[in-house]
């Protein structure tokens, strides 16, 4: 992006007197129409520009509900109400928030799991993947505490159980977990702190690493579904005889993706927008109340793989590492897997098996979190599916180590295209 | 290779669709079939609402006047056949009963209703309003299937009639489980009528729990039907656009 601007003189005086200054246009033209892309980007590829929508959707629905919004125990409930009822268009600006909350993670968990099937992880992408898992951490701090804001019965007590596995680490754990609430339950502090969190901390530090990692991206380029290098081939001027410019090939494909995408989030704001409760949950219409436990508490659908390997482990120690060690994991990718190959296309076939067992195990255990959790049998189904997110890494690892791993040749240029 | 990543994502999100049909389906609840778009069901169901349960229930959400622009009422008619509290017509619907006495007088002070619906579904608000029964044993002589040992009188049982429980032989160890609910004593409606009458009043509570579904599913088929077109033209500019990628 910034790294080399290319020299651009404009012929119009004005930008020409703008550009010797401050080569924006320079800057522009090296992230869009000079910035090459690989040409057989599929389906999988849509995801990344659709984060980028989401976020924009985010922050721009989240400063009108901002406006309209009282962050205090007391009045945040009705307040939500108020948006809902007698603000002009509250209803659909909050809806487009909420949708928005629960599509960001649909398509980042899709974009995530893109790059693990076209290794897009890999040399020399390893930091691009690292600053993604720093936006997918932020991302998940951002969306508990906003969560949180409704004061609902799912508010409280998701936020409660959430905040208590702080109470894990030794010694410290309950001072720790009170500093967090600034109580002794979630209360007016917390929601307060929480508010200033959602609405400036982390929407700052969510951009930055959004930034950094575009940055990062377009140092290094687009991986593609065949795993192919294209600055390895390059033609006569020095640009990649597999490459497109992004601007305007690829900004006309993701308006197609935007397009589609956005019927099926309009879908969902204006016929289900609770989403048959996954969305907005039926005990979040219940003002937060801490003598009144709900039936089952459990946290929004995209916590709920890892909230299934908390409820399944005995210990709850050993449950809170277990939670943490998933998402830490993934941040070492890039050395856990010791494979030159990156796309599954030319891999050995027991990594695609692996992957796909890895995909199973973190939806089965999405089911089992968000379940009731009275079935005695979901509980060791949920042990065998932690054992196999697991195992999913050390195999990897040892697969790619020790050189089992049986690859196809990959080919020297890209292999297909629209 | 787009082919098959398509059908299979198209595969997934089908059946995240089917678990979520399936997990939301609760169990052994009467389908209410209410229908919001129904306007003349709503002002029956009002007028159940207004008679039967404000006295007691608020609906602190919900303002007359926004009664009256939903539901094709006048202010005057509101004022005269729903407000029975002499309450402003901009206010919302607040029962003139003190809460402090209610929790004396029902042991827990009766809830607001204005996101009854939207907390429990219209499915079980329905069944609800259907599942009282005679039970001498609790202090308001009336007990419910769908909420045992609920708190509430039913206010309801001149229209239904008297609703007396068949118990199943009990398991031992095990107290005697309610089989079904029979008929005592008719009311003033058959229970076609009273179906009815519960079906209209859950719709409007329904209306009450989200008013903005009325604009909401109104102008929505507009928004897809624009946003199909926008597509549309979407991919045939990027077809135009990608004939020169060889």
């Amino acid at each position: 992006m910034a790294a080399a601007p290319n020299a651009y003189k404009p012929d119009n005086k004005a930008l020409a007197w703008i550009e010797e200054r401050l080569p924006i246009i320079g800057f522009m033209r090296s992230a869009t129409t000079d910035y090459y892309a690989p040409k057989n980007f599929n389906v999988m590829y849509y995801f990344g520009s659709l984060a980028l929508l989401v976020l924009v959707n985010q922050i721009v629905t989240g400063i009108f509900l901002t406006m309209n919004f009282n962050p205090s125990a007391a009045g945040a409930f009705a307040s939500v109400q108020y948006i809902m009822r007698d603000v002009e268009w509250g209803w659909l600006i909050r809806y487009m928030h909420t949708t928005g909350a629960s599509l960001f993670f649909v398509v980042v968990y899709l974009h995530m799991f893109r790059a693990l099937m076209y290794g897009s992880y890999k040399k020399p992408r390893e930091l691009l993947w690292i600053l993604g898992m720093f936006v997918y951490l932020a991302l998940m701090a951002e969306a508990f505490m906003g969560y949180v804001l409704p004061w609902g019965q799912m508010s409280f007590w998701g936020a409660k159980v959430i905040i208590s596995l702080f109470g894990a680490v030794p010694v410290i754990g309950n001072k720790l977990v009170e500093w967090i609430m600034g109580d002794f339950l979630p209360a007016d502090a917390t929601l307060n702190r929480f508010f200033a969190l959602h609405v400036i901390a982390l929407p700052l530090v969510l951009l930055m690493l959004v930034v950094l990692h575009l940055w990062a991206l377009h140092e290094v380029g687009s991986n593609n579904p065949d795993g192919v290098e294209i600055k390895e081939n390059k033609d006569a001027d020095g640009k990649p005889l597999d490459g497109i410019p992004f601007h305007p090939y690829y900004t006309v494909k993701d308006l197609f993706g935007v397009g589609v995408f956005l019927l099926i989030a309009a879908f969902i704001i204006f016929y289900q927008p609770t989403f048959f409760g996954f969305f907005l949950e039926h005990d979040n219409f219940v003002p937060a109340n801490n003598l009144v436990t709900p039936a089952a508490i459990h946290p929004v659908w995209y916590f709920m793989p890892f909230y299934a390997m908390l409820r399944v482990i005995p210990s709850k120690g050993l449950g809170v590492i277990t939670l943490f060690s998933a998402i830490a994991l993934l941040f070492f990718m890039p050395w856990i897997d010791r494979g030159k190959v990156k796309s599954w296309r030319y891999r050995g076939v027991s990594y695609k098996i692996a992957l796909g067992l890895f995909a199973l195990a973190f939806i089965w255990l999405g089911k089992i979190g968000g379940g009731e959790g009275t079935w005695i049998g979901d509980t060791y189904i949920g042990r065998a599916l932690t054992g196999v997110y697991f195992a999913f890494f050390i195999f990897l690892w040892a697969y790619t180590y020790f050189g089992w791993e049986k690859t196809k040749p990959v080919p020297l240029r890209v292999t297909t295209h629209d | 290779m787009t082919k098959p990543f398509f059908r299979s994502l198209v595969l997934a999100l089908g059946l995240l669709t089917a678990t979520a049909a399936l997990a939301a389906e609760g169990d052994a609840l009467d389908a209410a079939h209410t229908n919001i778009h129904d306007v003349a069901a709503m002002q029956r169901g009002a007028r159940t609402f207004f008679n039967y349960c404000a006295g007691c229930h608020s609906l602190e959400y919900m303002r007359y006047s926004r009664i009256a622009q939903d539901l094709d009422l006048s202010e005057a008619q509101v004022m005269t056949n729903l407000d029975m509290t002499g309450d402003k017509f901009g206010n919302p619907v607040i029962s003139a009963m003190p809460a402090a006495d209610a929790a004396k007088w029902f042991g827990k002070a009766p809830p607001d209703l204005s996101l009854e619906v939207a907390a429990k579904g219209p499915d079980w608000v329905y069944t609800y309003l259907k599942s009282f029964y005679v039970d001498p044993t609790r202090p308001t002589g009336w007990n419910n299937t769908v909420f045992p040992n609920v708190s509430m009188p039913f206010p309801l049982w001149e229209l239904q009639g008297v609703q007396t429980p068949v118990y199943a032989p009990a398991r031992p160890g095990h107290d005697p489980r309610v089989e079904k609910l029979q008929l005592g004593q008719p009311g003033l409606q058959t229970p076609a009528q009273y179906d009815r009458t519960i079906r209209d009043l859950t719709t409007f509570l329904q209306y009450v729990s989200e008013p903005a579904a009325l604009q909401r599913e109104r102008i929505g088929v507009w928004v897809l039907l624009y946003l199909a077109v926008f597509t549309f033209l979407a991919l045939l500019l990027k077809r135009e656009y990608w004939k020169d990628v060889h």
